[in-house]
């Protein structure tokens, strides 16, 4: 196994997805597989090659600073499972 | 031949002579749908009212006399993942399932531009994640060459919904193959167009680096069509590149000569079909008596492309379903103990297995300690993939091969396996991870009736290059003149009788 349950438990955590004690069982076997599967790219020299995140050559697009027509408010929070007023409702984050 | 078999080109054209009204060929589609998608399932979402009050608007307009846009009265069948103002947009996620996009995505306002129907919303892979459909959170699309078999994905839906004849015309989302290998197991043609060509504005983020929206017709120059309507500029995608659209259609019938035709080993390698060879090398062969040059070329690192995809892929997919944080829009889950419960709880119960994978591994490549020997390594090795793809163009105008090393495959056939549904994008992804244009024609048929699709690959901005070789090759044959027989091999309905599913 090239993860370990404990692993897959503290990569959930980051994530922020809840699983249920046998799905981290089936995804550190699955998990396991697709990672040993990757690892052939370690055969690789790469030592002198530069990493290509992006394939066009475009860096920094900006725009001029305008206020432009945007979202009423309504609409922003059209989709709001929890709408309080103009605002989103979230759980305490302090007690 | 019955409206709903004819190309977007000749609907238009039957529009023109006032042989048809945009109403008449609505409602023939309309049909369609009714009678033949309970059984294919390409549809999440179709508004049969909305549509037909369209095309009667399209029909008033040129009573009138008034200009029509280009795609005046054409259905145009919409891949989940396009968001479409005031029309639910899911993704085939638990987690979006109420939501409502308050904005059209560019594409969509192009497509209204041009006077387009707003034809329904497809079937996908939940968040695009998948090669076969199978991944919906709501239903099963099936292949409708073959009710049993899967039609391909992530855009399996638009891709079943233009080879069931139910639009003639579909978008979808590219990230690794997701219109070109549906395109193939459905006898269709799907064009992934040049990263930076299409405006990605509205379109539901997988992987930012490597998602394009291209089309689905039954032929090329349906495909260069809709694709003149979709490419340029739109400043609120900033990597959509400022250049000008060639006219596509205009100049799809004058071949390219002198043609280099490049034909990679690699893509000949083990798992490749042996009837899926036998209809490439036939096509391979139309090029030759055409007068192209044929020459071998290779692509050495693209036995590394599945591995380098499935870790930038999954990394930024980790980052761009961040925002599934059931606050501002989507599920939230019931109950929970405290914020950071709510986040993991709504994001457990809202995602899918295929999803949460992917966010897990993309996660995982992005961790401490392990970001230097994952992501970067796969960075690095995207730019060799990129340099073997520029010293292939060097040499020749296109690159020929394979789109999918098999033809459809059953459903539930991979579903338990994600490394083996992962290796059947493994002719497809490359494309993706270069940044270059893509295309896949119908080429022929396995013994099984199965279709075979060719993919062309050519330089970034090569599009009308791309498209005038694919016509090339479709004049010299009548694959893309096949239609799926109705009703379908495999459905319950039967032999002989025509009124399945209604």
């Amino acid at each position: 196994m090239a993860l370990t349950e404990d692993q897959v438990r503290w990569v959930a955590h980051l994530a922020r997805l809840e699983f249920a004690p046998e799905e981290i069982e089936l995804f550190t076997a699955q998990l396991s597989q697709i990672v040993d599967y990757v690892n052939q790219l370690q055969k690789l020299d790469t030592e002198k090659v530069e990493p290509l995140a992006h394939c066009l050559p475009i860096s920094n697009v900006f725009r001029p600073d305008e206020v432009q027509p945007s979202l009423t408010v309504d609409e922003a929070l059209a989709n709001a499972p929890d709408r309080r007023g103009a605002y989103y409702g979230v759980p305490a984050v302090l007690d | 031949m019955e409206l709903i078999d004819r190309t977007a080109y000749e609907l238009l054209d039957l529009q023109r002579r006032g042989e048809a009204t945009a109403e008449e060929i609505v409602q023939a589609f309309c049909n369609a749908v009714a009678t033949r998608d309970p059984l294919i399932r390409a549809f999440l979402h179709f508004d049969r009212d909305t549509a037909l009050e369209q095309a009667r608007a399209i029909d008033l307009k040129r009573r009138a006399g008034q200009p029509l846009g280009r795609l005046a009265g054409i259905p145009v069948a919409i891949k989940d993942v396009l968001c479409t103002r005031g029309v639910p947009t899911t993704c085939a996620s638990k987690i979006l399932r109420n939501f409502v996009p308050p904005y059209d995505a560019h594409v969509i306002a192009r497509l209204k531009e041009e006077d387009a129907v707003l034809f329904g919303k497809t079937n996908m892979d939940e968040f695009a994640m998948g090669s076969s459909t199978e991944n919906s959170a709501y239903q099963i699309t099936r292949n409708p060459w073959d009710l049993e078999r899967i039609p391909g994905g992530s855009s399996g839906g638009s891709a079943a919904a233009v080879a069931a004849c139910e639009v003639p015309l579909a978008l979808g989302s590219d990230t690794g193959g997701s219109i070109r290998q549906p395109a193939s197991l459905c006898g269709i043609v799907g064009l992934k167009p040049t990263y930076g060509r299409v405006s990605r504005f509205g379109l539901v983020a997988f992987a930012s680096s490597l998602d394009q929206i291209g089309p689905f017709a039954h032929d090329v120059r349906d495909t260069a069509l809709l694709t003149e309507v979709i490419a340029g500029h739109d400043p609120r995608d900033s990597t959509s590149v400022d250049r000008p659209v060639p006219p596509y259609v205009a100049k799809l019938d004058e071949p390219v000569r002198p043609l280099t035709v490049g034909v990679a080993r690699e893509h000949f390698a083990e798992g490749l079909d042996a009837d899926v060879e036998r209809c490439i090398r036939q096509a391979i062969e139309v090029f030759r008596c055409l007068g192209a040059e044929v020459r071998e070329i290779r692509l050495p690192h693209s036995d590394f492309a599945v591995a380098v995809y499935y870790l930038v892929a999954t990394a930024e997919a980790s980052s761009n379903l961040a925002r599934y944080d059931g606050v501002h829009y989507g599920y939230r889950a019931e109950r929970y103990d405290s914020m950071i419960h709510m986040y993991s709880r709504t994001r457990g119960e809202g995602f899918g297995k295929e999803v949460k994978r992917r966010i897990m591994l993309g996660t995982y490549a992005l961790s401490s300690g392990y970001y230097e020997a994952y992501y970067l390594k796969a960075l690095k090795v995207r730019r060799l993939i990129k340099e073997d793809f520029d010293r292939a163009f060097a040499e020749c105008d296109v690159v020929l091969g394979p789109t999918s090393p098999t033809a459809a495959f059953r459903v539930g056939e991979k579903i338990d396996n994600p490394l083996a549904m992962y290796l059947s994008d493994i002719y497809t992804i490359s494309c993706n991870l270069a940044g270059i244009a893509g295309i896949s024609v119908p080429c022929g048929f396995t013994k099984q009736g199965l279709p075979v699709g060719l993919q062309i690959l050519a330089p970034p901005f090569a599009e009308e290059k791309l498209l005038r070789v694919a016509r090339m090759y479709e004049r010299e044959t009548d694959w893309h003149l096949r239609r799926a027989p109705w009703p379908p091999r495999g459905s319950p309905a039967g032999n002989g009788h025509t009124a399945a599913g209604t």
